[in-house]
């Protein structure tokens, strides 16, 4: 079992991703990423349906855009960390979104870390990289998931 | 993270604390560093600032805790402060020799934001706090008074 969490990646805007990937990619060379376009896509992902193969219990560290279309990023925060298993995955808010509110809100419902993506290229690159680099401290110990294969979360 | 902002550390052990502070500040942190020495002493800090209309409520903050420490340890810090409706907002990254499987799941299960074991080796603990000092740059960190 290796011990580089798979990052979920939840976010519409595909530059963003695209930056963010890179950017990991330079940090963690090795890392793997899966990428989701809105809310429903990753829970649908995270709540395997019935009768589908379960996967064996792994490590992910779920990256959280806020603004998506279908279902946002508040809606996807509160779902799983109201799931006994599912709310041991680290969840990382990384959002334009920088009102206090926002952010009393995130941590109120169960977010691990809110990040506010700067607007700047530079600085963004930086932040992932910094974020990257995280990810990679001795003794960081992310716990293994069983995504759930029984129920669905709508 | 915001330049009021509040990096608390519950640490017994001088050593490991005066390493942690070091490289806070030599990474570039120049947030106010608050130190305790065991879990009552930092909830004592925790009460006061959430039940008076003080200063600290309004100072954005985060906390990295020790497990092992004399009068009440990390996990009873953690689990009174995820139990009550204010405090849980509060980040906590366990920073810890403890680094036994469940230990690790029982913080993680309580809601720490992150478990880091303490490197052993010298060199490995100072990258290990570098790493974090670099990555609470980047975050933002709620207070205790509602906004």
């Amino acid at each position: 079992m290796s011990d580089t969490p798979i990052i979920l990646i939840a976010e519409d805007d595909a530059g963003h991703f695209a930056l963010a990937k890179k950017n990991l990619w330079r940090t963690c060379a090795d890392v793997q990423v899966i990428h989701f376009h809105n809310g429903r896509e990753v829970l649908d992902y995270l709540f395997e349906h019935s009768g589908r193969q379960t996967h064996p219990a792994h490590r992910y560290l779920l990256l959280l855009d806020i603004k998506m279309p279908l279902l946002d990023g508040v809606s996807v925060l509160e779902r799983i960390k109201a799931h006994p298993e599912l709310r041991k995955m680290p969840v990382f808010m990384l959002t334009t979104t920088d009102s206090p509110v926002e952010i009393d809100n995130c941590y109120q419902i169960g977010c691990n870390f809110y990040i506010v993506k700067p607007a700047d290229y530079m600085q963004f690159m930086e932040a992932i990289e910094s974020l990257g680099a995280f990810l990679s401290t001795p003794g960081l110990a992310i716990p293994e998931i069983d995504r759930p294969s029984t129920s669905n979360w709508n | 993270m915001n330049k009021d902002a509040m990096i608390l550390v519950a640490e017994d052990d001088d050593g490991h604390f005066a390493l942690i502070e070091r490289n806070l500040i030599r990474s570039g942190v120049s947030n106010r560093i608050v130190r305790f020495r065991d879990g009552q002493e930092l909830l004592g800090f925790l009460e006061q600032a959430k039940a008076l209309d003080s200063d600290n409520s309004r100072r954005p903050m985060l906390l990295l805790l020790d497990i092992r420490m004399p009068k009440i340890d990390g996990v009873e810090v953690l689990l009174h402060l995820k139990s009550d409706l204010v405090l849980r907002k509060i980040p906590v990254i366990m920073l810890t020799t403890t680094g036994d499987r469940q230990a690790v799941e029982q913080c993680q299960q309580l809601g720490c934001s992150m478990y880091v074991v303490k490197p052993v080796e010298y060199d490995k603990f100072v990258e290990s706090i570098q790493k974090i000092s670099r990555f609470l740059s980047i975050l933002e960190v709620p207070s205790l008074s509602a906004t």
